[in-house]
């Protein structure tokens, strides 16, 4: 990282201040803001929100319960379904999901802000209410070990943990949370968040978590099924995709996801330089997140580069827009080619009959900081005796793997899109399927 | 541009956008403002005699939706606590500089005829007053006092005192009812024979708004209690309706002009009142909630639909609908309409279909369509009673629309399906 060119924001005029990336980029709703949001739901019968929701919160009674004042009702019934709807109202690309199925839409063109909503009440209950919502059943002495504090680690870990089973979990960082934590934008998770949703997810009871404990280093799955009654997998992805291309070993060249936990994990007051001309290669949320971030630290120039079209991009078009809106140019149809001490070099490409081709036209831009944001990985080192099928985690219908005793779920599975929502939904399911398992 | 101008009684006003006696017409500075915002005429709050009453803090309770929108509106204030000859000075003074303005002026006494008598000579001798308005209808705290609804309650006290009141003064006098009674009808023909020149109402509704939880008490919250108090707005819209509906073709009633009261917040409320035989409307909860300037719309919205429907006068508009109320016993059994929804503009809530699958007919079937619901009424089990054109959030897109049966009209008395219909008419 020697030769990223820092650049402080104190160098900008007082008055063109960048905003800062940690904090809210979407503030919370104000009660008289929820208020009016709240009385714009329609109560739907078998709403569309609901089957468009991963993890099937139960949208229309959740805002209904807001507008008459029953904030803690609310929370109460998106965290039955969803533990982890404190996160997903903040980073849900609810415009793709819940929001865009809103029969507001329909007439109106402006959907109820669901994700705003459920943020707000979420909010107060774990800010707020001293008793946890959710009480223990009665000791089943049956013991679960949970690989990953992950969003699907900590879903299925909650679930079983109310469900009266003793739940282990394992998690190789030292905090818990996942991507939540470690993964996320910042501006997207103000105020630790991550952190103070872990604290009322364990609070529930009845879960221990180990941090720094790996597995492939000091934990392994046979003795995890020898120990235990059941093991579950949410142990993510864990290696990023590489460009293939000269210069990527290269300093100032580094994957997305390193980048933002380096953000997300410095201390307050004193956020990581950047580079004065950033250039962010992939087309998902990963990017986006980390262009905006490297803007947000003081990056002069941010380009996002994507190989196909703004159509194609893993990124939904109101993250493309917030990136723009944020000052970060979108370049798209070019694939890079090599990077140089300060440049990185991309040919045009174009897609014929849904092929992606190079045109043979290059073009150069300034780089004193790459990163790279194409896909991660499942990292199979550990996972030895487990049928992987495309890169994921081979699992059935009820989450259970090609080993018994072990289920699996989160990004390391092929459920759904890898997001928060559909993490939480894969550790809940898969929770229940452990349950019947293990009280049959 | 319709005409507006509107003569109730022989009081004239440039509209028929009144503010009704209550807290907003209760001294000059209000009732100027008013006239400068535009309303045609005031009824200035109720007078009583000396020494003037003594008001309790915290007066008013509201039924909000949950938008916090005003539904109903509640008070347990009581008639003016300023002194008689503040009132009268001041109702001179604004007369003085609004001449074309409707100046009423509502009187309550106990039940003398020199208390009424008196009352209404004090009135009559500034000269500034068009007509006086009786209170024969405050349902708390004066009725204690023998006052309001203790005398509006009882028809012929009703007359009595409008009798009483028509020999002391050579004003136009328009005698306000209670709806806090069981016949409206009772108290509208003692008024007419005791001498009125109109009626307004209806006055407000005995209620308890709502209960504050936290003190346990009734709202308003007085020191920790609360009483029942009159209610309005809104939600007393369809019972004031009603009651002038059945003034309107009363026969014993029939013609005595009407002032109508209850919930008008909108010209198109207005206009309801008018089409069942009200000759000008009076307000208060609108103004109170939102202040003076509402009436902007309502006059102009009034005109404008005139315009479109063709009404020059309010005379034209004035009594339009009541010869369509009837008796639920005239109605044709032969009718009958069927819901009809557009695909177009529907925008898959499916409320229409659960309220009529738990709580009515089950004549609403939803159809996979393209990546949304398609919603589509049972002919053979749709009775026509548009409980889901009601709860649709969207306008237009669920229609009643009427089949083409080719039968003739046939009311309950003369359906064969009534076992106890008329011989004669069952043997046509």
């Amino acid at each position: 990282m020697t030769l990223i060119a820092t650049l402080s924001t104190a160098q900008y005029p007082a008055e063109d201040q960048l905003a800062s990336p940690y904090t809210d980029l979407t503030p919370a709703m104000t009660p008289v803001q929820a208020l009016a949001e709240s009385n714009r739901c329609l109560f739907c019968y078998d709403a569309p929100c609901i089957k468009a929701c991963p993890t099937g919160i139960d949208i229309p009674a959740f805002i209904r319960s807001i507008a008459t004042g029953n904030l803690k009702g609310a929370a109460t019934t998106i965290l039955s379904e969803n533990i982890m709807g404190g996160t997903c109202g903040r980073v849900c690309p609810t415009e793709t999901l819940c929001e865009q199925s809103c029969v507001r839409n329909r007439a109106e063109d402006r959907p109820v802000a669901i994700g705003r909503l459920q943020r707000h009440a979420t909010d107060r209950l774990i800010d707020g209410e001293p008793a946890h919502p959710f009480a223990r059943a009665a000791a089943t002495g049956k013991r679960v070990a949970v690989v990953g504090a992950g969003p699907a680690g900590l879903s299925c870990a909650h679930r079983l943990a109310t469900l009266g089973h003793e739940v282990t979990v394992f998690e190789a960082k030292a905090k818990s949370g996942g991507l939540n934590e470690y993964g996320l934008a910042p501006y997207k998770m103000a105020d630790d968040f991550a952190q103070r949703e872990a604290a009322f997810i364990l609070g529930v009871g009845g879960i221990t978590v180990e941090h720094g404990r790996r597995l492939g280093a000091d934990l392994s799955l046979d003795s995890l099924r020898a120990d235990y009654d059941a093991v579950f997998l949410g142990v993510g992805l864990g290696s990023n995709n590489r460009l293939g291309i000269p210069g990527e070993e290269r300093a100032g060249v580094e994957d997305a996801t390193a980048f933002i936990e380096r953000v997300r994990q410095a201390p307050p007051g004193q956020p990581p330089a950047v580079g004065r001309s950033v250039v962010v290669i992939g087309g998902g949320n990963t990017a986006v997140d980390a262009a905006i971030q490297a803007k947000r630290l003081g990056a002069e120039d941010v380009t996002l580069v994507y190989r196909r079209g703004r159509a194609q991009m893993g990124a939904t078009a109101w993250e493309q827009g917030l990136a723009q809106t944020e000052g970060v140019v979108l370049k798209t149809f070019a694939a890079p080619k090599e990077i140089g001490d300060t440049t990185i070099t991309f040919e045009r490409t174009r897609l014929a009959d849904g092929k992606l081709a190079g045109t043979g036209e290059t073009f150069t831009l300034q780089a004193d900081m790459v990163l790279k944001a194409v896909g991660q990985k499942l990292s199979t080192d550990a996972l030895a005796g487990l049928q992987v099928t495309g890169g994921k985690i081979a699992i059935d219908a009820t989450y259970r793997t090609t080993l018994t005793k072990v289920w699996a779920g989160g990004d390391c599975v092929a459920t759904g899109e890898d997001l928060t929502v559909q993490s939480v939904q894969d550790g809940k399911l898969a929770a229940l399927a452990i349950h019947s398992h293990l009280t049959a | 541009m319709a005409d507006l101008r509107s003569t109730i009684a022989g009081i004239r006003s440039p509209n028929p956008f009144w503010l009704a006696s209550a807290p907003p017409t209760d001294k000059a500075y209000n009732v100027v403002r008013a006239f400068k915002a535009g309303w045609g005429g005031v009824v200035w709050k109720t007078l009583g005699e000396d020494p003037p009453v003594v008001n309790v803090s915290s007066r008013y309770g509201a039924h909000l939706d949950t938008d916090r929108r005003m539904i109903g509106f509640n008070n347990i204030e009581l008639i003016s606590d300023r002194p008689l000859e503040v009132n009268l000075r001041e109702i001179m003074e604004v007369k003085r500089d609004w001449p074309d303005r409707a100046m009423v002026v509502s009187l309550m006494a106990t039940m003398t005829e020199a208390a009424w008598a008196g009352l209404a000579r004090r009135v009559a001798e500034t000269g500034a007053a068009d007509g006086l308005e009786l209170n024969l209808g405050c349902p708390h705290g004066m009725c204690e006092r023998g006052m309001g609804s203790a005398i509006g309650q009882v028809p012929e006290m009703v007359e009595q005192v409008t009798r009483w009141v028509k020999n002391a003064v050579n004003l136009p006098v328009i005698v306000k009812l209670t709806p806090n009674i069981t016949n409206i009808l009772w108290s509208a023909e003692a008024a007419k024979r005791g001498g009125a020149d109109a009626i307004s109402l209806i006055n407000t509704v005995n209620s308890i708004v709502a209960v504050d939880l936290d003190a346990m008490a009734p709202t308003p919250v007085v020191d920790g209690k609360g009483s029942h108090g009159g209610y309005c707005g809104p939600a007393v819209k369809p019972i004031a309706l009603n009651m002038v509906a059945e003034i309107a073709r009363n026969p014993d009633t029939r013609g005595l002009p009407v002032s109508g009261i209850g919930g008008i917040t909108t010209w198109r409320d207005a206009a309801e009142f008018l089409a069942l035989g009200a000759t000008n409307v009076q307000v208060c909860t609108a103004a109170m909630t939102y202040g003076f300037k509402i009436v902007e719309d309502m006059i102009g919205g009034l005109s404008n639909w005139m315009d479109e429907k063709g009404y020059r006068t309010l005379d034209e508009l004035s009594g339009r609908a009541v010869r369509n109320v009837v008796n639920w016993n005239d109605l044709n059994m032969n009718f009958s309409t069927k819901a009809v929804i557009d695909p177009a503009l529907c925008i898959d809530c499916g409320r229409c279909h659960i309220v009529c699958e738990d709580t009515s007919h089950q004549a609403i079937r939803i159809d996979a369509g393209e990546g949304r619901r398609v919603f589509t009424v049972v002919n053979e089990e749709c009775v026509g009673c548009n409980l889901c054109s009601h709860v649709c959030p969207v306008p237009d897109c669920i229609t009643m629309v009427p089949e083409q049966n080719n039968l003739p009209y046939v009311t309950w008395p003369n359906d064969a399906r009534n076992p106890m219909r008329v011989p004669e008419a069952a043997a046509e």
